[in-house]
């Protein structure tokens, strides 16, 4: 059978089973858009390629497929760098294909010529400037088998104008062969048995969960194993969702805007089972102070994260599901070797004890007076409390997202979408939007700040365009909340360029404008009825503009750079707990 | 010039791939790692080629080098040559002035190093010459002071000494006497 490139290029998209993709035409990519009008694929036209790229990447979030989106060359390709620099960081599978001048003006400086893989080399695992018509199947084929194994990550196919028009003998290659990629996926015997044997003797274990987790599918191997061993849990910003938030054993997020118990736990404990996580910085504060005492067990797929930062005394490489699955076999074997009716693992009740004492003494903590200026943290809980348990939250970045992360009650697997490592202001109403597109069944709020929203909200005529009704929360604090945050603390309330005023925009008329039903809410006790309201709408997009508190800040805090141990608790830790009732506190004891 | 104690060698076997060399510096440069010098052939195999990379780092770091460029798709095999493991040789090109009838004694300095003479004109000389870095390196030196109008070193490439014990002979020798 004979086929253009451009054809060969779709038709390979669905031999990989694509249902959707995200994009914007031009120039280089035109012949591919041709074939797309008969394609079984779906094709989400946006309205700035950043957002196709956040989309593709929500998507991925939410379904554990890879996300496409497909661009044209030059500034199409520019577009999409944030969101495959995010996408690496925070190890999404991700397909971006670019259209790319003809293979004989490359060089030329072309019209809308750019070194795409030149510039996108650094922000993904692998990519491919196609050359010959013929290597299309074969590209795609490697492309989605490099994206979505081993540790996942963002790949890139770069395809010239003219190789999209050649003709080519349609064929489908039987697997992938690529001699220098050969991802580990079962821990090593000897280092499970070792891992098997720190756990049975530590006092003090504390589970590290991160992102790795969720990419492994291995929320359920992990509640195995902290279930059977009754270890604790810690869930990175990345894993949210990874481990029940209302299990017994979870303490929550650790990190610069973790819970005291969550953070505090590793600082005391004598063995961090790392899982899928990566000792990010914000997670370890600084490193040489970091839990100081801990013996550390490291499994990640990805063998450049063993000793990165800190030096595992257990390093386990390989896929987390597969080691976790195994480490489980290998407790339950040293288990069956302990005397009959000895209490088990290491005696730990001491460390259980303090950490429930912890627990109840150092919740997040805020104060909503019921005529005072609203607080985001209400809003976050309200939002929670009215919409299904199994709702996915999509976060921009900023001071929103550490509240969504600390006060939402995350209790399924991917159901937490955020820019962990990359930060990227402007993920969530994209991100959002991906995620509605790969989960339809589910509802798919964004917590957002208003300066986040300004980055892409245009990508809500996207949505209402395409009729995916996907739900945006702002948390419009006329501020860059997190930014004016740290000026305030450590740069002596000196406000330089953080202001951006709840008015300007107006936000419920520019939702309006972009098609979505939109409300406005000031006061506490519209909060409730307001999301009701927007929970009934299912035919399109809505977005509150909730006026929240401008001097409300994130606690705790870990100073940038500081050790963990010097934890800021923020105004709640210096009343007495009678104090704190008469405030109105409901988590005072 | 020399690269000092801490020197690495990485003889790092990468698919014959347009971009490849890129990705490999480019990676360099993105984690903040330094190249001493670098040497890219074909290899007896025209699907692969060669790389030699001389650099200077610490244990820790060493292993994240060699970790990453592990988890480049093109990168095949990465083979760390201690230096005192390898026979390391590198090729110096250099025009050296002889004005002031100062020819014939450059001549006899390139012909104690075991140098080429390889070019010729009438106020300068250039001279090849290849062997371990230490040896350039003297040449490098002693040329100076005649004037260096143009020097270029190719950058190391290095491969595993071999055994000086016949396999043979060694069986023999493991019989218990
Ligand atoms: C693209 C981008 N630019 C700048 C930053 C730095 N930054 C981090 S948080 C933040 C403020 C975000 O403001 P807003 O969306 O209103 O959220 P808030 O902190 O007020 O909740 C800024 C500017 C960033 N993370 N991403
Ligand atoms: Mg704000």
């Amino acid at each position: 059978m004979k086929l253009t490139g451009a054809q060969a290029l779709i038709k390979s998209l669905e031999m990989e089973q694509v249902e959707v993709m995200f994009g914007l035409p031009g120039g280089a990519i035109l012949p591919v858009y041709d074939p797309i009008l008969d394609s079984s694929i779906r094709h989400v036209l946006v309205r700035h390629e950043q957002g196709a790229g956040h989309m593709a990447e929500g998507y991925a979030h939410a379904t554990g497929r890879p996300g496409v989106c497909i661009v044209t060359s030059g500034p199409g390709a520019t577009n999409i760098v944030t969101p495959l620099a995010d996408a690496y960081m925070d190890s999404i599978p991700m397909v971006a294909i670019t259209g790319q001048v003809a293979t004989h003006a490359i060089g030329t400086d072309a019209f809308q010529e750019c070194d795409t893989t030149g510039i996108t080399m650094p922000v993904t695992k692998h990519n491919w400037l196609v050359t010959d018509v013929d290597d299309i199947p074969r590209i795609v084929r490697e492309a989605f088998h490099v994206a979505t194994t081993g540790r996942p990550g963002p790949v890139l196919i770069d395809v010239p104008k003219n190789i999209s028009n050649a003709q080519m003998d349609w064929y489908w290659p039987d697997g992938v062969d690529l001699p220098g990629y050969k991802p580990t996926v079962t821990g090593h015997p000897r280092m499970i048995k070792e891992a098997a044997l720190a756990i049975m003797a530590a006092e003090r274990p504390i589970i590290y969960a991160g992102g790795g987790i969720l990419k492994a599918r291995a929320a359920e191997a992990l509640r195995e194993l902290a279930e059977l061993t009754g270890i604790h849990v810690v869930t990175t910003l990345m894993a949210r969702g990874a481990f029940p938030d209302d299990h017994p054993l979870c303490l929550g997020m650790p990190g610069m805007h973790g819970s005291y118990t969550a953070v505090m736990s590793m600082q005391r404990s004598d063995l961090l089972i790392a899982l899928g996580s990566r000792f990010d910085d914000r997670v370890t504060g600084q490193v040489s102070s970091f839990a100081p005492d801990a013996k550390i067990i490291h499994c990640d797929i990805d063998p450049a994260e063993l000793g990165k930062v800190r030096r595992p005394d257990v390093p386990i490489v390989g896929d987390c599901r597969l080691v976790i699955e195994a480490l489980v076999k290998a407790v339950k074997h040293e288990i069956a070797k302990l005397p009959a009716g000895s209490p088990g693992r290491g005696d730990t009740t001491e460390w259980d004890g303090l950490l429930s004492e912890w627990r109840v003494s150092y919740p997040f903590r805020y104060q909503q007076e019921a005529d005072g200026p609203l607080k985001p943290q209400f809003c976050i809980e309200q939002l929670r409390d009215r919409s299904p348990s199994d709702t996915i939250v999509a976060a921009g970045v900023g001071q929103h997202q550490m509240w969504a992360s600390q006060f939402w009650r995350f209790n399924h697997p991917y159901t937490w979408i955020n820019s962990g490592g990359l930060g990227t202001m402007g993920f969530a109403v994209p991100a959002a939007i991906g995620a509605k597109v790969g989960r339809p069944d589910k509802m798919v709020w964004a917590i957002d700040g208003d300066g986040c929203f300004q980055m892409t909200a245009q990508e809500l005529v996207t949505a209402s365009a395409e009729r995916i009704p996907v739900k945006i929360a702002i948390l419009n604090n006329a501020y860059l909340g997190m930014v004016r945050q740290w000026q305030e603390l450590f740069y002596e309330e000196r406000y330089s360029e953080v202001y951006l005023s709840p008015d300007l925009p107006d936000y419920v008329k520019w939702s309006e404008a972009m098609g979505c039903v939109a409300f406005r809410v000031d006061s506490p006790e519209d909060v409730g009825p307001t999301i009701d309201k927007a929970n009934e709408i299912d035919d399109r997009p809505v977005v509150i503009d909730f006026r929240v508190d401008y001097r409300e800040k994130v606690y705790p805090m870990v100073p940038a750079g500081g050790s963990n141990d010097s934890l800021i608790l923020g105004p709640w830790a210096e009343m007495s707990a009678d104090d704190r009732k008469a405030a109105g506190d409901p988590n005072a004891v | 010039m020399s690269a000092n104690l801490q020197h690495h060698i990485l003889t790092v076997l990468v698919e014959n791939k347009p971009g490849v060399l890129a990705r490999v510096s480019t990676l360099f440069s993105r984690r903040g790692f330094n190249i001493f010098s670098l040497a890219v052939g074909p290899t007896e195999d025209d699907r692969f080629s060669r790389m030699t990379i001389v650099v200077d780092l610490e244990g820790t770091t060493l292993e994240q080098v060699i970790k990453q460029l592990n988890k480049l798709v093109n990168v095949i095999k990465i083979t760390e040559l201690a230096p005192q493991a390898a026979v390391e040789r590198e090729l110096l090109l250099v025009t050296v002035s002889t004005k002031d009838g100062l020819r014939s004694s450059v001549v006899e300095l390139a012909a104690i190093f075991d140098a080429t003479i390889i070019d010729v004109g009438f106020e300068a000389l250039t001279i090849m010459v290849a062997g371990t870095p230490d040896h350039l390196d003297a040449l490098e030196e002693l040329v100076r002071p005649y004037g260096i109008i143009e020097l270029q070193r190719t950058g190391r490439i290095a491969l595993p000494t071999l055994s000086r014990e016949s396999t043979k002979l060694r069986s023999v020798k493991r019989r218990p006497a």
